[in-house]
């Protein structure tokens, strides 16, 4: 029988080899789902886990998958070490897209000859307010009536993908559509700026490496940074240094909601060009995945955004080339999720082998 | 030899431990310990903080496994996998921190504590009988958050008598109780004793186990180092078994008191929890270069009190709590320590420290010298600061980047001291300075507080040790129930005058005490309504 | 009136799947553990149901199927949050991504298969009654079923030793441990037989409710229930209620869409989650009243130290 020691202090190496640890459970309970389907493991792995990172365009791509889920993982990473459970963030992502989509629609219909370069801070200002508009609500409800964060952002993803439903079905729906629920195609001026010509890869990249750059100095060497992450594990020390648990909650949540808006209109003025029901892939619910297999930190969030989206577009290609059902992402994203959790307790505990009594 | 049981020769110990080794990592908490219980006997396991008791105790309870040695229960070779199977075999625990649940009623709780199938209203008779045969008085349908500290223990004994033992384990029991209230529960245990329940008693009080226990086993660094009869023994030679030396005597000189630094006046605070304990027009002064103390037993409005002083609850009103005349009733804790109030809490792991942070974030909770603008940290010279505090209080660490939970308990009180003391506060308020903390470190930290009060600084200290208390203190309150007793200087006194105030029962006596005392300083005002 | 009974029976249908969850998620909360992976666990009993449904064209083995489907999937959850002590956060999320997924992985080749139709069921002789007959006595057994649990789940908690037991070790496991209760096996138990009525409500909504398997269709019911358990204040009667409250606004849409009230479908559907929000700043702006009545371990980890 196994049985669980607490370590006196956490294990580093275990920090460092927990996740590679999950990521190979879940490639193990990936073959063998393969296996059970009747197609060859190596090859179903090939496809789902190397295949994404063949060429410069499929790399183009995971970028552009990545960059939703690292601005959304960077936030969500600052309010879980604060212990504010913010997991709303495909809401604010949606409220992100529609303010950033409403305002290439306004450009668009309104035919502002609006150059590029001057769209995109517009655009990123437009996402973060969507956003951190969104997730205010949460932080309002929170701080003035102590209402769960968790329950009440959950229920304003369903309240904001309504919302979007009602736009692109009513007042924004184009009206040249053949009645398809989705806005005009917006205006060129309007896209993002793309880095390499040819490919869909765009200016939110860089934007979210910098984001991630700057939120690990924030994190890590700023004073602000660091009351934040003594409310999480301690809230008692928290009161006893006097760092307000009331800025905690807005703080995380405004800089959560604005990084996912941004991610949010990223994905409208970018790869999607409209509005539709469909602008999110569930990013904001994987990017929950992503800041936990990044252990809640800047730079490991980019790591796993790529992991995550390498999952992504391998749900993708294992539909077109093995005829498989790309659901099967949802399944290997909570299996990395909960063995990433299980392999945790490494960090904390040492197993010991006793014999059973 | 009074007192001792009736033992005949042929019986079985009730309880032998043999060779009972406990490994936690690198360290030994028990080593090779050796232990005989006889039936009837009071029997003593005396060490300081650290010494392996409570580990010992978990052993012989069965919530900790040891890693070698034997068990014998009256005269077989037992096994005790857990809590369970040690009260199956007649072995009761009343605990230092009580296992109690608060929402429920007293003989629920009682109820939850027998193992045999019997119904609620047999429970409730039986705590009516036991309540009268041992004078302890208990009402069952009481929810139990509702009683004082005193009384819960009261239920722990209830319920562990109602289980019928044959050893009866008490961890520290009188830190909760009035001298007063020792003295009945020493009778009740002497009764029980008479009975032939072996009673297992754990402390570091040394005068109380002379005065009840009939065999004493001395713990030092995870070892036996010796047993004793204790009647037969001196404070003195009891404490060099225990910890290897003299006790260290503490060096004191005379306060001399400067100005006003602290002033309560008619503090009260309605409660924020149920669990919570309102206070009453509490009202109190500190001086610069003098300690003052605040005994009471715990759970008597200690911890209000605390947070409503530190600024961790920041309710009271503006002038209730005034620092150097400018009221500071309403500021948080960081906004008061800018002013010079500084606050050692007594949890260290959680409320002095962020276990999971080093020793040098840990700084930055209470100092801001290393700041630079824009909130940017500078970590040179974070390090170079945490350094510093690590030397001069002789802190043994990992150095500035270890982790806060990688610190003994006494190390890091050290630390937390020295981070307060390093920043030369002009008020300092201290709770439980030396609670778990062994006798070197208690012995310097005592000292640090006496040369800060030396230097000057108003020191406020709140303590359930009583002997602390009067080792360090000029003057002494009591609080009770939420309410603060008038001053007495501590030179006048006595533990009977303390323990009787620590049921609340102050009168016109000691409101002239209070006059009397700080008449002398200069510029102390009259105490206007300290009386109640 | 003939509006306002089917109001009131459309209600009760509406309400039974957020009782069963809500109360399989209050004896869960009652020992101390929060599972936010109801709606994953939901999900793939709604799946299991539906599809034993198809296969067998029996309802009750249909509840049976989803009963075992959610306890499995908590058990995977018990097994991680009270053994291995993971975040009870962190991993209710991830069972309920996981569960999301793996329903609708699962789910494809159900999609868009009919049920066969069953004959409505009524209580005899009761469902002639004027009104009442109508609004209470022509509903499926499980309704009726779910309003006993209720009243059975009271008199466990309040009423039986084994009731305080689970509540006392979600007052302090580390007083119901030096106690010798078996603390995690306890929480283990009731982390099953929530997972397991939250599976039932899974099944219900499948089999019973819509009746139809389609991706995602618990729709926030998971969740919903979990801020039932705080508006009831963790009490069975009380939950109950709150879920009839929920089912009745859910209701609402299409009875004012019958009295030709003009407002766009997606803010009627919008009317359950508006209301959760509301109703949890209601409740939660009294802290404390929470504080009183929350078990008081609810979310934190007990590791019995070894």
């Amino acid at each position: 029988m196994i049985r669980l020691e607490a370590r006196t202090a956490p294990s580093q190496l275990m920090g460092v080899l927990s996740p590679l640890l999950a990521f190979a459970t879940t490639m193990l309970v990936a073959g063998a789902i393969f296996a059970a389907l009747g197609k060859d493991p190596l090859q179903g792995l090939q496809v789902f886990v190397l295949e994404p990172f063949n060429g410069l365009r499929a790399l183009s791509e995971l970028g552009l998958k990545s960059t939703p889920l690292i601005l959304c993982a960077l936030g969500l990473a600052l309010s879980y070490r604060s212990n504010v459970w913010n997991i709303g963030a495909e809401g604010q992502f949606l409220m992100g897209a529609i303010a950033g989509g409403g305002l290439a629609l306004w450009v668009t219909t309104a035919e502002l000859a609006i150059p590029k370069l001057a769209f995109f801070p517009l655009l990123v200002v437009a996402g973060a307010l969507g956003g951190a508009a969104w997730a205010s609500i949460v932080a309002l409800l929170r701080d003035r009536f102590n209402a769960n964060e968790i329950l009440v952002s959950l229920m304003l993803v369903y309240i904001a993908n309504l919302l979007l439903s009602w736009l692109v079905f009513g007042p924004w729906k184009d009206p040249n559509g053949f009645n398809f629920p989705q806005t005009v195609s917006f205006a060129a001026n309007t896209e993002v700026p793309r880095l390499i010509p040819g490919m869909r890869l765009g200016w939110g990249l860089p934007v979210a490496l910098l984001a991630a750059l700057a939120m690990w100095l924030f994190m890590f060497r700023t004073y602000r940074g660091m009351q934040l992450q003594v409310g999480g594990p301690a809230p008692l020390a928290a009161r006893y240094a006097g760092f307000s648990s009331r800025a905690a909650i807005w703080t995380t949540l405004l800089v959560s909601g604005g990084l996912a808006g941004v991610a949010g209109a990223f994905e409208v003025a970018g790869p999607m060009g409209q509005l539709t029901p469909h602008v999110s892939s569930g990013y904001g619910f994987t990017a929950i995945i992503v800041a936990f297999v990044g252990r809640l930190h800047p730079l490991g969030t980019i790591l796993a955004s790529l992991v995550l989206s390498t999952f992504l577009i391998g749900g993708e290609l294992a539909q077109s080339r093995l005829g498989l059902p790309s659901a099967l992402t949802g399944i290997f994203q909570g299996v990395l999720l909960l063995a990433l959790l299980a392999c945790d307790t490494l960090v904390q505990y040492r197993p010991r082998w006793s014999r059973s009594s | 030899m009074s007192g001792l049981p009736t033992v005949t020769p042929a019986a079985a110990p009730r309880l032998r431990l043999e060779r009972v080794t406990k490994r936690y990592g690198a360290v030994v908490a028990n080593d090779g310990v050796a232990l005989t219980v006889q039936p009837g006997e009071i029997h003593s396991i005396l060490g300081e903080n650290g010494a392996g008791k409570s580990t010992l105790v978990k052993i012989i309870y069965g919530a900790v496994r040891p890693d070698a040695g034997v068990i014998e229960w009256n005269g077989r070779p037992v096994q005790i996998r857990s809590p369970h199977e040690a009260r199956h075999l007649g072995v009761a625990m009343v605990f230092q921190h009580f296992s109690l649940f608060d929402t429920l009623t007293v003989a629920e709780n009682v109820w939850l504590g027998l193992s045999r199938r019997v119904p609620l209203r047999a429970v409730v008779d039986g705590i009516r009988a036991k309540a009268a045969e041992y004078g302890l008085e208990l009402e069952p349908d009481r929810a139990v958050h509702t009683l004082s500290v005193g009384e819960r223990q009261r239920v722990e004994i209830v319920r562990a008598l109602l289980a019928e033992p044959q050893l009866l384990i008490l961890d520290e029991p009188t830190s909760v109780l009035t001298p007063q209230a020792v003295e009945r529960l020493f009778v009740t245990l002497r009764q029980l004793a008479a009975t032939g329940c072996s009673i297992l008693y754990i402390s570091h009080k040394l005068d109380e186990i002379r005065a009840l226990c009939h065999q004493c086993t001395v713990l030092r660094g995870g070892r036996v180092t010796g047993t004793c009869d204790p009647t037969q023994e001196t404070t003195a030679s009891l404490s060099r078994l225990m910890i290897g030396a003299e006790p260290p005597r503490l060096v004191r000189r005379e306060s001399e008191r400067g100005a006003l630094a602290l002033r309560v006046r008619d503090l009260s605070l309605p409660r924020l929890d149920r669990f919570d304990v309102p206070l009453e027009r509490v009202s109190l002064d500190v001086h610069a270069g003098e300690i003052v103390g605040i005994a009471g037993v715990s759970g008597n409005g200690q911890q209000e009190l605390l947070a409503a002083l530190s600024g961790e609850d920041p309710r009271a009103e503006d002038g209730a709590v005034r620092i150097f005349d400018q009221p500071i009733g309403r500021l948080h804790s960081a906004a008061r320590r800018r002013l010079g109030l500084h606050f050692i809490p007594e949890e260290r792991l959680g409320r002095g420290a962020v276990p999971s942070l080093s020793l040098a974030s840990n700084l930055l909770l209470t100092r801001r010298e290393s700041l630079r603008r824009f909130g940017w940290i500078d970590r040179g010279a974070l390090r170079t600061q945490t350094s510093g505090i690590i030397e001069r209080f002789n802190v043994k660490s990992g150095g500035p980047g270890a982790a806060a939970r990688s610190l003994s308990g006494g190390n890091l009180q050290k630390y937390i001291v020295g981070r307060e003391i390093d920043a030369v506060p002009k008020v300092l308020i201290v709770a439980q300075p030396t609670w778990g903390v062994d006798v070197g470190a208690a012995a310097q930290i005592r000292g640090e507080l006496l040369a800060l009060r030396d230097a000057g600084c108003a020191v406020l200290v709140v303590s359930e040790e009583l002997d602390e208390l009067f080792a360090m203190t000029d003057r002494l309150h009591v609080i009770s129930k939420g309410r603060l007793s008038p001053s007495i200087a501590t030179e006048a006194a006595t533990v009977e005058l303390v323990g009787e105030w620590m049921s609340g029962l102050w009168g016109e006596e000691a409101a002239g005490a209070t006059a009397a005392a700080p008449g002398r300083a200069a510029g102390a005002p009259p105490a206007p309504g300290e009386a109640p | 009136m003939n509006q306002l009974a089917l109001l009131v029976a459309a209600t009760l249908s509406a309400g039974t799947p957020l009782a069963l969850a809500g109360l399989g998620l209050l004896l869960n909360e009652r020992a101390g553990v929060l599972n936010l992976g109801s709606e994953g666990i939901m999900l793939v009993a709604a799946v299991a149901g539906f599809g034993t449904a198809l296969l067998t064209g029996n309802e009750w083995a249909a509840f049976a199927a989803g009963a075992l489907a959610g306890a499995a999937l908590s058990a995977v959850f018990g097994w991680l949050v009270i053994w291995l002590n993971t975040n009870q956060y962190a991993t209710g999320l991830a069972i309920s991504l996981f569960g999301s997924g793996f329903s609708a992985f699962v789910g494809i080749d159900l999609v868009g298969k009919q049920l066969v139709e069953t004959p409505a069921p009524s209580v005899p002789l009761l469902r002639d009654l004027p009104f009442l007959g109508e609004a209470l006595f022509k509903q499926h057994p499980m309704v009726y079923l779910v309003m006993t649990l209720a009243g059975a789940a009271a008199w466990f908690l309040y009423r039986t030793r084994a009731g305080l037991v689970l509540r006392a070790v979600g007052e302090s496991p580390a007083s119901a441990h030096a106690l010798g209760y078996p603390v995690r096996r306890i929480r283990l138990a009731a982390v099953l037989a929530g997972g397991a009525l939250c599976g039932v409500a899974g099944a219900y909504l499948s089999v019973v409710y819509t009746p139809l398997w389609v991706e995602g269709m618990v729709a926030g019911r998971g969740w919903i229930a979990l801020a039932l358990t705080v508006f009831a204040t963790w009490r069975p009667a009380r939950l109950l209620l709150g879920a009839y409250l929920f089912g009745g606004v859910t209701m609402l849409q299409l009875f004012l869409q019958a009295q030709g009230v003009q407002v766009a479908p997606q803010f009627m559907t919008m009317l359950p989650y508006v209301a959760t929000v509301v109703v949890l700043v209601l409740i939660s702006s009294n802290p404390l009243w929470i504080r009183l009545n929350m078990p008081a371990s609810l979310g934190k980890p007990f590791f019995p130290g070894a």
